[in-house]
């Protein structure tokens, strides 16, 4: 018996339009990032070979240090606010009734506006002249600045973040609620549980699906903020609200030193990753837990 | 001693239960029989304090519970899902209810263990629900409420979602399972075979009424009422309106003479029914009532025949033991015993004439 390999090259032709687009989309512009970072130029299109030193340089500096402190901060304060809050406002939300389309509405709003619009939104709304939260906070006697104090940039960029990302946690929580059936609650009622309880080990547990997905959407999204505080304090006062990603712009477009911002954008990029990962992992193993124990049933 | 006295529900309009009134006593099955949304899980919320009647008395052991919240009342309900708390292991599962009742860790290893070992489930202490196969999840969720020790137990419809064969093996563990825990048991089904099998007592329920209860037997050798004998048939029932002139009957609809004769009736219009497997093809006393129509469809199950064929406009079937095939639209004729006679009066109340019934 022989068995005939038939050679048909055609598939090749079948997968070329998705791999020109990828190539397009990110492997070219990946690899000329990869190629900037280990390489200096002193102008006129010459190139000489550095290795790592962009690596080391970046690595080693304060500024990048406290850039990524920073980030780091602000992403982990956003997650401690965004995700309980979310939780909370999607169990009060209605379950029936013609509340729930007015809810989910309003919901959707502050996800529809376009980034740079939320931060000149924001931008006007904390100005203390004509802004309405501005104005009104210094008009009750409040010392409120985010142009000047350091505490009231964070403050109104955290606030910002809030009000325009909660809505996505809501959703997505509220979408594992009402996919869960009656019965689950009647069964809790019975069995005497509290509120508490339906929550710890009915609704959580029917939840921690879509919640990993909010907990890592949000943090990517976070981790890479760009356009809102750069529209809103621009980085600043001084450097105070110098994210990553502003940071990355000022040396790439600023400063034009395309070596350390090659390097910088990859390491951005590995920590982004490399937390995506630790996230995944740690918040997916109960599951998998789970599954070895049930020794392949199901 | 659970009892309902004229307890009725609505809402919106829609009536889900009709002045029910029933009376159950400790450790004794109770069947909660009719089709969907015939009020059976109206009623066991009622029971169990899930739902608040718009009228009528709801005592436990003559004490008035109406106002009793759900949680005070140990009552244990076991659903058609499975219905497990998702992140607890089975042991945990099982143990909730002692949980909640703050009961001591020694007493909780002890019953759940207890427990477990009756229903099977000591290997899949430390399992998830989730990956337990269906059988098992609802051994769970019974494990839970049998380790409750409540007083009352409902089961609604539990072995509805589960394979014939696991069906099979629960159906016939649950009763003792329960019995010996001296509780109220209600237990909720569309099938009056799984009626007949389990036994006890029998409630007939219809558009949230109760039609006829009391032990499962003597509720289907004598229905009381038509609604009553429809609901407690599978397959359904056969019926055709006939006229009583002088003690002999007739078809309604083709005025022809039926062959049977009845003293001391009254006239009218009756209507007789007859269950499916009483239809027989071959002829064993001269008294049998002979029963003609037109084939529509045969089914073969393998070991028994479903013969459909009309009957003076009306749709009958015929459950023959063995297996025969009848072509389509052929005559054919089954014999009957006067005794298996099913005869309603216009008020579709049961008339009794029949002489014993040997079955």
């Amino acid at each position: 018996m022989s068995i005939q390999k038939v050679q048909n090259n055609k598939a090749w032709f079948m997968v070329l339009p998705v791999l020109v687009l990828v190539a397009i989309s990110a492997i070219i512009p990946l690899m000329t990032v990869v190629n900037y970072s280990v390489q200096d130029t002193f102008g006129g299109n010459e190139f000489f070979w550095v290795g790592t030193e962009w690596f080391q340089e970046i690595l080693a500096s304060e500024r990048f240090h406290n850039a990524l402190l920073r980030t780091l901060l602000f992403s982990g304060l956003i997650l401690a606010i965004e995700i309980p809050l979310g939780i909370l406002i999607a169990l009060a939300m209605p379950k029936r009734g013609w509340g729930v389309s007015v809810c989910l509405v309003l919901m959707a709003l502050p996800l529809l506006i376009p980034w740079n619009v939320v931060g000149t939104i924001w931008q006007v709304f904390g100005r203390v002249d004509i802004g309405l939260l501005g104005h009104s906070l210094a008009s009750l006697g409040i010392d409120y600045n985010y142009t000047q104090n350091n505490l009231d940039a964070w403050l109104t960029l955290i606030l910002m973040d809030v009000w325009h990302w909660t809505s996505l946690v809501v959703l997505l929580c509220y979408s594992g609620l009402v996919s869960i059936p009656e019965v689950y609650y009647q069964a809790a009622r019975i069995d005497g549980a509290s509120r508490w309880a339906v929550f710890r080990f009915i609704q959580l547990p029917k939840i921690k699906r879509v919640l990993l997905i909010a907990v890592l959407l949000r943090f990517m999204d976070s981790f890479m903020i760009y356009t809102e505080p750069f529209v809103v304090t621009g980085g600043g006062p001084g450097n105070i609200t110098t994210f990553l990603s502003i940071d990355l712009v000022q040396m790439a477009v600023g400063q034009f030193d395309l070596g350390p911002a090659a390097a910088m954008s990859l390491i951005y990029f590995l920590i982004i990753l490399l937390v995506c990962w630790v996230f995944y992992t740690v918040m997916t193993s109960y599951d998998n837990d789970e599954q070895s124990n049930g020794g392949g049933a199901q | 001693m659970l009892e309902l006295r004229n307890i009725s529900r609505h809402q919106g309009g829609e009536i889900f239960l009709d002045d029910v009134s029933l009376s159950m006593e400790r450790g004794e099955l109770n069947i909660l029989l009719g089709p969907t949304l015939a009020g059976k899980t109206s009623l066991m919320r009622v029971m169990a304090g899930l739902d608040k009647s718009n009228s009528g008395e709801l005592l436990f052991d003559g004490v008035s519970v109406l106002g009793m919240p759900v949680q005070k009342r140990n009552v244990a309900m076991v659903y058609q899902q499975f219905i497990n708390y998702p992140s607890l292991t089975v042991f945990e599962n099982i143990a909730s209810p002692l949980r909640v009742a703050r009961v001591g860790q020694n007493q909780i290893d002890m019953q759940v263990a207890e427990v477990a070992e009756l229903l099977q489930l000591t290997q899949m202490l430390d399992r998830m629900p989730d990956t337990l196969s269906g059988g098992q999840q609802q051994r769970v969720a019974l494990a839970r409420a049998l380790v409750k020790k409540a007083d009352l137990v409902l089961l609604d419809e539990p072995l509805a979602n589960l394979d014939y064969k696991l069906r099979e093996e629960l159906r016939a563990e649950l009763p003792a399972l329960f019995a010996a825990m001296g509780a109220v048991l209600v237990y909720a089904t569309t099938e009056p075979t799984e009626a007949l099998v389990l036994g006890g007592n029998t409630v007939c329920l219809h558009e949230g009424r109760v039609e006829q209860f009391g032990p499962t037997l003597s509720l289907y050798r004598t229905p009381n009422s038509l609604r009553s004998a429809k609901t407690f048939s599978d397959p359904p029932l056969n019926s055709v309106e006939v006229e009583c002139v002088a003690g002999q009957f007739i078809y309604a609809k083709s005025r022809q003479l039926l062959g049977i004769k009845i003293e001391k009736i009254p006239d009218g219009r009756y209507i007789l029914a007859v269950r499916p497997h009483h239809l027989s093809r071959k002829r064993e006393a001269s008294d049998e009532i002979e029963i003609e129509g037109n084939v529509s469809v045969t089914e073969l199950t393998g070991s028994e025949t479903f013969v459909h064929f009309s009957m003076e406009d009306n749709s009958w079937v015929a459950l023959l033991h063995d297996v025969q095939d009848f072509a389509v639209a052929s005559k054919v004729k089954f014999y009957l015993k006067p005794q298996h006679l099913l005869l309603f009066d216009s008020n579709d109340a049961l008339v009794e004439w029949q002489p014993e019934i040997n079955n």
